[in-house]
């Protein structure tokens, strides 16, 4: 029998291209490197295969990259800024005034005060990226180490950080975040303020002109929120994947050999659940743009910034004049980024989880065997 | 006789059963074990299930820690051996496991399998490619297998690699685990000729641990018997098998099936009734009194000690005392 290919689809060709492209720099800087992770390549073209075969997965990667891609360079390609108004450039009060989509430059209509809302999405996904970026990698972070140390050393150790995290999981997240990021926006907002170094960062990361980082204090205020009550789901997490990895035999073959609490911590338990972290890390994506999204919702009043649930809130008040689009546009950018992340992670389990995995993988061979049998019938 | 390299006094495991504050009592798992093994030689340790034969393999490598008992490794006593002489300890003696499947880590390759424990120990290896390659040729694999995952081998490879992991700290001791227990049995050969055969180069000091009576007289220089946490008897393989003296050792041996139909007719068949009992509450006296068909009354009150008997030939029984 011939030597067993998978039958490639576009994308497979596309995906072996990305990955080959991949080997190439890597081998730029470690020329052994390809040598030495043969096999590590091949398990990352079957994982894309399997993506490949799972047409909601790519839905989700593509939602959830151009969520990231327009976070990235959505003030870059502004046709305004975020906060020129179409009423004062151009003095035309009646049609600009809640302008609907597609009024004469203002492709996705405009608020009360005659302000591009297209520009203020594109702002706007800059600041929910951001924000993402800076919750999830302290959340996780945190969460990982207190679950594994937890987990591993078990006893009253692990009683002592479960107890804590219950404790953080029985308040309710988002009630927390209120009073937090409530009790933390005028202290941020005038440490921001007196430090030249710390308004042009802040400026720079969220795209608004320096004059509004001081606006910024609610957002970051939030993002402290959220790094406290982040981090529980993941110690839980984190603890019980490790609980069930230590009890494998190499765990025990590494005490033996003498590695220490640490190294077996981080060289062999975690590598092993971190597929399973990265699911939850994936879909974690999607809630915490949904709840920023809820937050500055609740705060929309206050805030001068572009964000997307503050543009809702600012929107609602208009509903009653037929604005529609001041809500719809930004509830449904926050609709598809959510569901993006989502989908994408429940591909992701699909793929690492070594079950449903093998019947993906299955399911790839199959279809080359069919074509196999039908190339030879049709000869 | 060659002096000892290890050796074991009175050594006890007790693990406590019930909650993390209340404990209900204790399994005695290994309850008072004492032996030697000698340089260079193999000393079996069969037993059924749950007899405490893995417990004992696991605490003279200290990774279990001992309730009570002297563990003597080349002179040293090793029983409160920790942080860095403990890891100089374990340089010197280690283990094969039993399941070559969940022993090797999924998400390492053979190369970083087997440089770990060069690694751990900080050992200067000139060219790690090479010391690993080499280690490869001594189990039987080859260079080919360097940069693969575990998943991509056999049971039979598996355990290779697992031995060619021990072997990276050259150990003078090495307690074998059941290493062909989970193994086809046309791939258990190959694994204990290897493992034969690498006694013979590097002079290594087994402990074998097996139910598989055959696998045991095969490897072993001397066997010792377990029975509900501890040695029963213990004495030359060909003697063990020719001589055996206590009864549950008799019951045993008459167990290993024989393919003649004929042969196995008129071999003597001692049948042991029962279950073995629970190591929470062992009988008081001898262990094996409930399932021994020579049982007395002395048997039920007071516990017989290991004596020797014959040359080298020990046996916890009264029969014999």
């Amino acid at each position: 029998m011939a030597e067993e290919v998978y039958e490639k689809k576009i994308l497979d060709r596309f995906s072996d291209a990305l990955i080959a492209f991949l080997v190439k720099i890597i081998t730029l800087f470690r020329k052994d490197w390809y040598r030495r992770n043969r096999s590590r390549v091949e398990e990352w073209k079957l994982m894309l295969y399997a993506l490949n075969r799972s047409p909601i997965g790519i839905a989700g990667l593509v939602l959830g990259m151009s969520f990231i891609i327009v976070g990235i360079i959505g003030p870059i390609i502004a046709p305004h800024s975020y906060d020129f108004s179409f009423i004062m450039a151009t003095g035309q009060y009646k049609k600009y005034f809640l302008a609907p989509p597609g009024t004469g430059g203002a492709l996705l209509g405009t608020d009360d005060l005659g302000r591009d809302l297209l520009s203020q999405m594109l702002y706007g996904a800059r600041i929910s990226l951001v924000v993402t970026a800076l919750v999830l990698p302290v959340g996780i972070i945190i969460g990982i180490m207190l679950g594994l140390i937890a987990g591993y050393y078990g006893g009253i150790i692990d009683e002592f950080i479960m107890r804590v995290t219950d404790m953080f999981l029985a308040f309710p997240g988002l009630i927390l975040a209120l009073a937090l990021s409530a009790a933390l926006t005028d202290r941020m907002a005038l440490a921001i303020a007196n430090n030249p170094y710390l308004t042009g960062l802040v400026s720079f990361i969220f795209a608004v002109k320096p004059n509004d980082a001081l606006n910024m204090a609610q957002t970051l205020s939030i993002v402290v929120a959220l790094w406290i009550v982040w981090w529980p789901g993941y110690a839980r997490l984190t603890r019980g994947l490790t609980l069930q990895a230590k009890n494998n035999v190499y765990v025990e073959a590494a005490r033996a050999l003498s590695m220490s609490s640490v190294g077996i911590m981080t060289k062999h338990i975690l590598p092993n659940i971190l597929g399973s972290l990265l699911v939850l890390m994936t879909m974690d994506v999607g809630s915490v743009i949904l709840v920023e999204a809820g937050l500055s919702f609740l705060f929309g009043a206050q805030m001068k910034i572009p964000d997307w649930g503050a543009i809702v809130q600012h929107g609602s008040q208009y509903l009653v004049n037929g604005a529609w689009w001041l809500v719809m546009i930004p509830g449904l950018a926050i609709l598809v980024s959510v569901l993006g992340w989502n989908l994408f992670g429940d591909a992701l389990r699909d793929i690492l989880d070594p079950r449903t995995r093998r019947s993906i993988e299955f399911k790839v061979k199959k279809v080359k065997k069919t074509s196999e049998e039908a190339g030879e019938v049709s000869k | 006789m060659s002096e000892a390299l290890v050796r074991v006094d009175g050594l006890k495991k007790y693990f406590p059963v019930g909650g993390i504050i209340f404990t209900k009592g204790w399994v005695k798992a290994v309850d008072g074990v004492t032996f030697e093994i000698r340089k260079g030689e193999t000393l079996g340790l069969v037993g059924e299930s749950g007899c405490g034969k893995t417990t004992t393999g696991k605490l003279i490598l200290k990774l279990l820690k001992p309730t009570a008992g002297k563990i003597i490794f080349d002179g040293r006593d090793v029983t409160k051996l920790r942080g860095k002489a403990l890891k100089e300890f374990r340089r010197q003696a280690n283990i094969v496991f039993q399941d070559p499947y969940s022993s090797l880590d999924p998400r390492m390759t053979v190369f970083n399998i087997i440089m770990e424990p060069v690694r751990i120990h900080k050992i200067h290896v000139d060219d790690p490619e090479e010391f690993v390659i080499k280690l490869l040729y001594e189990v039987g694999l080859n260079e080919t297998h360097l940069y693969r995952y575990p998943h991509e081998f056999s049971g039979g490879q598996r355990q290779r690699i697992a031995i060619a992991r021990t072997l990276a700290l050259r150990p003078k001791f090495m307690v074998l685990d059941e290493p062909t227990s989970a193994l086809d049995v046309s791939v258990q050969a190959q694994i204990l000729n290897l493992l034969k055969d690498l006694q013979r180069r590097y002079g290594l000091t087994y402990l074998f641990i097996s139910h598989n009576l055959g696998v045991v007289k095969y490897m072993s220089n001397r066997i010792a018997v377990m029975y509900l946490g501890k040695l029963v008897e213990l004495a030359p393989a060909k003697e063990l098998f020719e001589n055996p003296m206590h009864p549950y050792t008799k019951a045993l041996l008459s167990s290993i099936p024989v393919p003649d139909p004929e042969l196995a007719r008129a071999k003597e068949r001692i049948k042991v009734t029962g279950e073995p009992p629970s190591p929470i509450n062992p009988p008081s006296g001898c262990r094996f009194h409930p399932r021994c068909p020579h049982a007395t009354e002395k048997c039920r009150h007071d516990e017989p000690a290991l004596k020797e008997v014959g040359k080298d030939h020990f046996v916890a029984c009264w029969l014999y005392a």
